[in-house]
């Protein structure tokens, strides 16, 4: 057969396969950063256990003249993390109904929530009388409370950047990955916190 | 019929597609931020062996001391240094960014795909490890040295900090571990995704090569395992540097959930390194025995059996600190269990080898001597899984032989396997087949001289870590002193071999071993994107002796009226 003729059949083939790919990476996106979640709550597991295998041995668990956490104020922050798991829900629905005010709402809604969680967290941390250095109990408190702040935060500033995305032009024609993989940090994050709060709060 | 194909090369690349950054044959393109999955795989591997050569030098250092009896050549804080910097490189930046380059190199190959699933991704998690390189480097320089406390970083030990500084040899360790764990994470993401999702049409589990098994194995238990490493770096860093106490057994810590941390990765490390090693010798042995692979599925399947085992057998690593008698027990039978899946492969390895047209080549020579060492460290393995055994070498060279014989004597030489036989696919030229065979003879020799020494050591009680040694156990460290230095200079007809046959080697041609496989059914290096059609499996790979073709289609974009040479090779095999 002659070069050009291999060369004309070749250049339709490697188009129309290469089109196929593309689309499929939206798929291979979000299949590797559930991947990524699920190694990534094996931190938090291992920090539980830590958190365990400390609070089941260690003779003198709580810092000198500590009674103990309050769990009231951290209650009404669980409360307002878990509404916003069913909030950014709302949000991503009216993205799929093509209703981008209705997104940005709702989405913007869950920011706030997110923002009052980490903020009645500093009020918290602020009213503690012990710090990270106050033996293995403000040690392990701050860390498993401070890491998981760590990942509400970057699931604020990650909504942060898909609110300001909604408005370029033609953003979702490739699909909403940046939305729905969000939105499922931001369970995650939930998940973890509903974990931690019985582990810390309830946990007497 | 091949000229026609490298004419027709430059047209193929789709419009949509970024260029990569220079020509395909330049070599600039393994310095740049590229994200061709072969480059980047070149790129691992020689990075990693340039780390292993550094490692090997502080080994080689470390066996100048031991040669005699006295701390005479280095002092023993330095040879506390040499130790933790010997484990450290080896491991983090030697045998996993070595894996991530086969893996990187032959996976998307192996299973009929263009790239990973995420190219760009998989550059950076390759240029992670120079970074990190360089931080583990940069800690030889600091007030106070490098890291002393061993590569398993035990508290309170690595908690001492001596010169009180914030920026320690320990803490750059830990640094470096951290990143390496991103990094490593980063790349079983992508790995993982590729070989769940990219596989060719027709490519069902069961028709997917050994190799690509036991890297999907080796990275499941990266995702699972290394966070809890993560964990307790994090939590080592802490206490080290902001004064946290969860460690510090003075304060109300717990030094041993360190090592439960610490050993339920760094176990099932030791299969991350191995398992990879495992599919190098799976499809070795067929190619050069003419044989398909003895007992296929039960070999791929004891892969995965072997990573659920490897995560609940970690306190075997601690027999010795404290543990309560149950969990000795508990982990004697898992450990113990192991084996059975482990054991498998290698009378899999064995009756797959019994009986075949046996060619010995380089790459052969390596499967086998890797498989006979191996062979030896698993049975001292079964003896170490054993409790009252394990309590009484405990810390001794025993231990250290064992490791090595498997660290040393099967992967790398499995490595080196992996590398003769890709070599002429990488860079599409051959290697001198006697350079191979020297190296192969000296790196056999030296291996066997330098560890067998250590299990009679270990026996008669010398402690690991200790750079002086009561003189009665001079001889086998002398002997295990000479293996050493050889182990150092069989490398260099290594590099010989490499440097001078990527530039003058003989033309390879597309598959130099008619070996059955799809990287073998692409022109020689790969072309940008590997397959000009992506390929229609129809068969189970290792299809030797048999005339069924592998795939319906031809990969290299051309009609298959004639048999080509990558199709049913098993006829012209006979």
């Amino acid at each position: 057969m002659s070069a050009t003729n291999v060369d004309s059949a070749l250049n339709t083939k490697s188009a129309a396969s290469s089109h196929v790919e593309h689309e499929e990476e939206e798929d291979h996106r979000m299949f590797g950063f559930v991947v990524f979640l699920l190694s990534e709550s094996v931190i938090f597991f291992s920090f539980f256990v830590g958190y365990i295998v400390f609070k089941t041995s260690s003779e003198n668990w709580l810092p000198a003249g500590f009674e103990g956490l309050e769990v009231r104020e951290p209650l009404i922050n669980t409360i307002v993390l878990v509404s916003s798991s069913f909030v950014i829900y709302f949000a991503e629905r009216f993205l799929h109904k093509e209703n981008l005010w209705g997104f940005r709402i709702f989405w913007l809604l869950t920011m706030a929530m997110g923002s009052y969680f980490l903020y009645g967290q500093a009020v918290e941390w602020q009213g503690l009388p012990f710090g990270f250095t106050s033996g293995v109990f403000g040690g392990v408190f701050y860390l498993l409370t401070g890491f998981h702040g760590l990942h509400v935060l970057t699931g604020v500033l990650l909504q942060g950047v898909m609110l300001g995305r909604s408005f370029l032009p033609n953003n979702y024609e490739g699909g909403e990955y940046g939305v729905a993989a969000t939105s499922l940090f931001w369970h995650f994050v939930d998940v973890i916190w509903i974990m931690l709060f019985v582990l810390i709060y309830v946990w007497k | 019929m091949s000229s026609a194909s490298v004419e027709v090369r430059p047209s193929e690349t789709p419009p949509s597609f970024q260029p990569e950054p220079g020509a395909p044959d330049n070599w600039r393109r393994f310095f740049s931020f590229s994200t061709d999955h072969k480059v980047i795989g070149i790129q691992y591997i020689v990075t990693a062996f340039i780390f292993f050569l550094l490692g090997g030098l502080l080994a080689m250092v470390m066996r100048g001391e031991l040669i005699t009896p006295d701390a005479d050549l280095v002092d023993r804080t330095v040879y506390n240094g040499l130790f933790t910097m010997h484990g450290t490189i080896m491991l983090f930046m030697w045998t996993f960014p070595m894996l991530n380059g086969l893996a990187n190199y032959l996976v998307p190959l192996q299973i009929g795909a263009r790239d990973m699933a995420f190219p760009r991704l998989n550059a950076a998690a390759f240029w992670l490890v120079p970074v990190f390189g360089v931080i583990l480097v940069v800690s030889f320089f600091v007030p106070g040295g490098p890291s002393q406390s061993g590569w398993w970083a035990y508290p309170p030990v690595s908690l001492q900090n001596p010169t009180g500084n914030l920026v320690n040899g320990q803490a750059l360790w830990l640094l470096a571990v951290a990143l390496s764990g991103i990094s490593s994470i980063m790349g079983a993401v992508n790995i993982v995704t590729t070989i769940f999702r990219m596989r060719a049409p027709g490519m069902g589990w069961f028709k997917m090569p050994a190799f690509c098994w036991t890297v999907f194995s080796a990275q499941m238990i990266q995702l699972i395992g290394l966070p809890a490493l993560t964990a307790g770096a994090v939590m080592l860093l802490l206490d080290l540097t902001v004064g946290t106490s969860f460690f510090d057994p003075t304060r109300g810590g717990d030094p041993i959930l360190y090592q439960h941390f610490f050993w339920f990765y760094s176990h099932p490390a030791v299969y991350v390194i191995v398992l990879p090693i495992f599919g190098v010798f799976s499809e070795v042995f067929p190619v050069y025995a003419r044989k398909p692979l003895f007992g296929y599925k039960v070999v791929v399947v004891s892969s995965l059996l072997i990573t659920g085992l490897s995560l609940v057998v970690w306190v075997h690593h601690m027999f010795a600190s404290g543990t309560p008698s149950w969990m000795r027990m508990l982990f004697m039978f898992t450990t113990m269990a192991i084996s059975i899946p482990t054991g498998i492969k290698v009378f899999a390895w064995v009756a797959t080898v019994w009986g075949g047209k046996l060619r010995l080549t380089s790459a052969m020579l390596f499967a086998l001597g890797g498989l006979m060492t191996f062979l030896f460290a698993g049975i001292t393995g079964i003896m170490l899984s054993s409790a009252p055994f394990d309590i009484h070498v405990n810390n001794t060279y025993f231990v250290v032989g064992h490791f090595h014989y498997v660290i040393n004597g099967a992967v790398v030489m499995g490595f080196y396997a992996a590398i003769y036989h890709w070599f002429p696919k990488m860079t599409g030229r051959m290697y001198y087949e006697g350079l191979g065979k020297l190296h192969f003879a000296l790196t056999f020799i030296g291996i066997n001289l330098i560890f067998l020494p250590m299990h009679p050591l270990g026996l008669m009680g010398m402690p690991r870590r200790v750079a002086s040694y009561d003189p009665e156990f001079a001889f086998w460290n002398v002997i295990a002193s000479l293996g050493g230095f050889l182990l150092g200079v069989s490398t260099l007809p290594f590099i010989l071999n490499m440097l001078s046959s990527w530039n003058f080697g003989k033309d390879a041609g597309d598959n130099p071993w008619r070996a059955i496989g799809l990287e073998w059914m692409v022109p020689s290096p790969p072309p940008h994107e590997n397959f000009e059609e992506i390929p229609v499996i129809v068969s189970p790979p290792y299809g030797y002796g048999s005339d069924e073709p592998l795939t319906s289609n031809n990969p290299n974009g051309e009609s298959i009226d004639e048999p080509l040479p990558g199709i049913a090779i098993g006829g012209a095999a006979v």
